[in-house]
């Protein structure tokens, strides 16, 4: 019992971190229907820009991921705006090459600046373990990723929810035509999500490789990026809480089948997320929280 | 006559290369209800998607002074013309309240709740259904929906196009009363693109018959009811 709250334990700070970058896969695809297999190589190249304001700017951390953030948002608005909104977005084939494209061209400019070496991030929270049941401990930096996401999921539905940008996203996101005969600017509105999303990508990745366990490096998100796409199906794609819930499901069964079931290696796990992500999809098509496509004529 | 609000003339359009509108002129008076009857792939939906700067359109196309040729749509709307587009004027993922709100987008004034609270006095099932998603209502519903949402941008002029598309026979007859409500009481120049002339034409002041890109007939609604070559053709009796 001790040892599956431990494997419950670790799997909820991974599971948050590919909650976050689910979700700003889940941004995107709510406005478009894309996804972008570019958001973990932007999310890691704004972990390394943090890195690089906090170790040799001396920035504080947080202020570090504030700019960070910001310059994400900058740098993800100017990719809609030269890659994106030229090509006709009902046509999804070359889109979804172009973000396999920046993938590619952004994991390798990190690898020419940053080369290839793991490097280690600075801290974010305090250290140390907050709770102890025996084999069982639950850290501070558990306690504190699981309250960051609830903070920018927070923010993120009220910003959507309580505001004139938020309404225009959501109903560019529903209907385009109706959205721009209604005097919403879709580009400018696309634009807004694809800032958002870096934003919350690039914190989403500074967050994962600020566990001590792991390291910065260009490669890193490669794999996370697989998981929060898991993730973000599993919740249905375009639902924000769902993202987080299918990231800690992944998060989870990642961590507590690698320990139970004997057969399958750590290096397997990735395999297991495929595995649910199957059952998911097979009973429940539009995720667990995703909406079903209602339409009465 | 009272003054002309939507002027067009020799207008031209179409898709890419191919082109649709061959050049032709209409007019809408202030108050005015215009019906622009035709067979399918006539130009109707063509000619009021040019007007509200959803497609590339030549020739003049002037709305009380202002020349809509070459503006988009986002821009049209804050010039005055509201659209509902055929068969999907609603926002389906976003509850009805945000539809209306969505209708109201360009505005900055203060009395948009007052104007969602009016549209829930007149279309109580809005009202009842305020934060359901507008793709669970009934197709009369979001058609009613999708009016009011346009008519929040406080237009001059509204297109309607095909309203009655997909509509149960009684539920057509219900939302063209509630049209010509419309008109009277508020007063909205209406702009009606319509396959079922009859109903079309019982609300309208003047009609035209688009075909094949050109206007062929022209004429008082009253009178296009009783022309006999439009009454085999549009009216089917």
């Amino acid at each position: 019992m001790e040892l599956f709250i431990a494997r419950l334990f670790d799997g909820l700070s991974n599971g948050a971190t590919y909650g976050l970058i689910a979700l700003a896969l889940v941004i995107i695809y709510k406005a478009t229907t894309l996804i972008n297999f570019a958001q973990g190589e932007m999310a890691m190249f704004g972990a390394f820009v943090v890195l690089v304001l906090a170790t040799e700017r001396g920035l504080p951390i947080w202020v570090a991921v504030f700019v960070g953030m910001l310059l994400s948002a900058v740098a993800g608005a100017i990719i809609e705006r030269t890659l994106i909104r030229p090509f006709d977005p009902s046509d999804h084939l070359p889109l979804v090459i172009i973000t396999l494209g920046l993938f590619l061209a952004i994991g390798s400019l990190a690898g020419i600046i940053w080369r290839f070496d793991p490097r280690q991030f600075p801290r974010m929270f305090p250290s140390g373990n907050a709770l102890t049941f025996g084999l069982a401990t639950l850290s501070w930096y558990t306690i504190c990723v699981v309250l960051t996401v609830v903070v920018v999921v927070g923010l993120l539905t009220l910003l959507l929810n309580k505001t004139k940008i938020g309404l225009a996203f959501r109903a560019v996101s529903s209907n385009l035509e109706s959205s721009e005969l209604s005097g919403i600017r879709v580009g400018p509105t696309l634009q807004f999500g694809w800032a958002l999303a870096a934003a919350v990508g690039t914190l989403g990745a500074s967050i994962y490789v600020a566990d001590p366990v792991h390291q910065l490096e260009p490669t890193v998100m490669a794999r996370v990026l697989i998981f929060a796409a898991t993730a973000a199906a599993i919740g249905g794609l375009d639902s924000l809480g769902g993202a987080i819930i299918g990231g800690m499901i992944i998060g989870m069964v990642q961590s507590i089948l690698v320990q139970y079931v004997p057969f399958i290696p750590n290096e397997m796990s990735l395999a297991t997320a495929v595995v649910v992500l199957v059952l998911v999809l097979l009973y429940r098509p539009s995720g667990l929280f995703g909406t079903p496509p209602v339409e009465r004529v | 006559m009272s003054e002309v609000l939507l002027d067009v003339k020799n207008l031209t359009g179409g898709y890419g290369p191919i082109r649709v509108l061959h050049g032709f002129d209409f007019h809408v008076a202030a108050g005015e209800v215009v019906v622009i009857l035709g067979a399918n792939g006539a130009g109707k939906t063509t000619t009021l998607r040019a007007v509200s700067g959803m497609i590339e359109a030549s020739g003049s196309i002037d709305l009380a002074g202002k020349q809509l040729i070459g503006k988009n749509s986002a821009d049209v709307v804050r010039l005055g013309v509201a659209h509902v587009p055929q068969g999907r004027g609603t926002l389906p993922e976003l509850s009805v309240e945000d539809n209306l709100h969505v209708g109201a987008f360009i505005r900055k004034d203060k009395e948009v709740q007052a104007d969602i609270d009016n549209w829930y006095e007149i279309y109580p099932v809005l009202h009842a259904r305020r934060h359901q998603r507008a793709g669970s209502l009934s197709g009369g519903e979001q058609q009613m929906l999708a009016v009011a949402r346009a008519l929040m941008s406080r237009p001059d002029l509204l297109l309607l196009d095909e309203p009655s598309l997909g509509l149960a026979p009684i539920i057509v007859q219900d939302l063209f009363e509630r049209f010509g409500e419309i008109n009277r009481e508020m007063g909205t120049t209406m702009l009606v693109v319509e396959q079922n002339a009859q109903l079309a034409l019982g609300i309208a002041n003047r009609g035209y018959v688009l075909e094949s890109g050109e206007i062929s007939v022209e004429g008082r609604a009253q009178d296009l009811m009783h022309d006999d070559a439009i009454r085999k053709a549009y009216l089917g009796v």
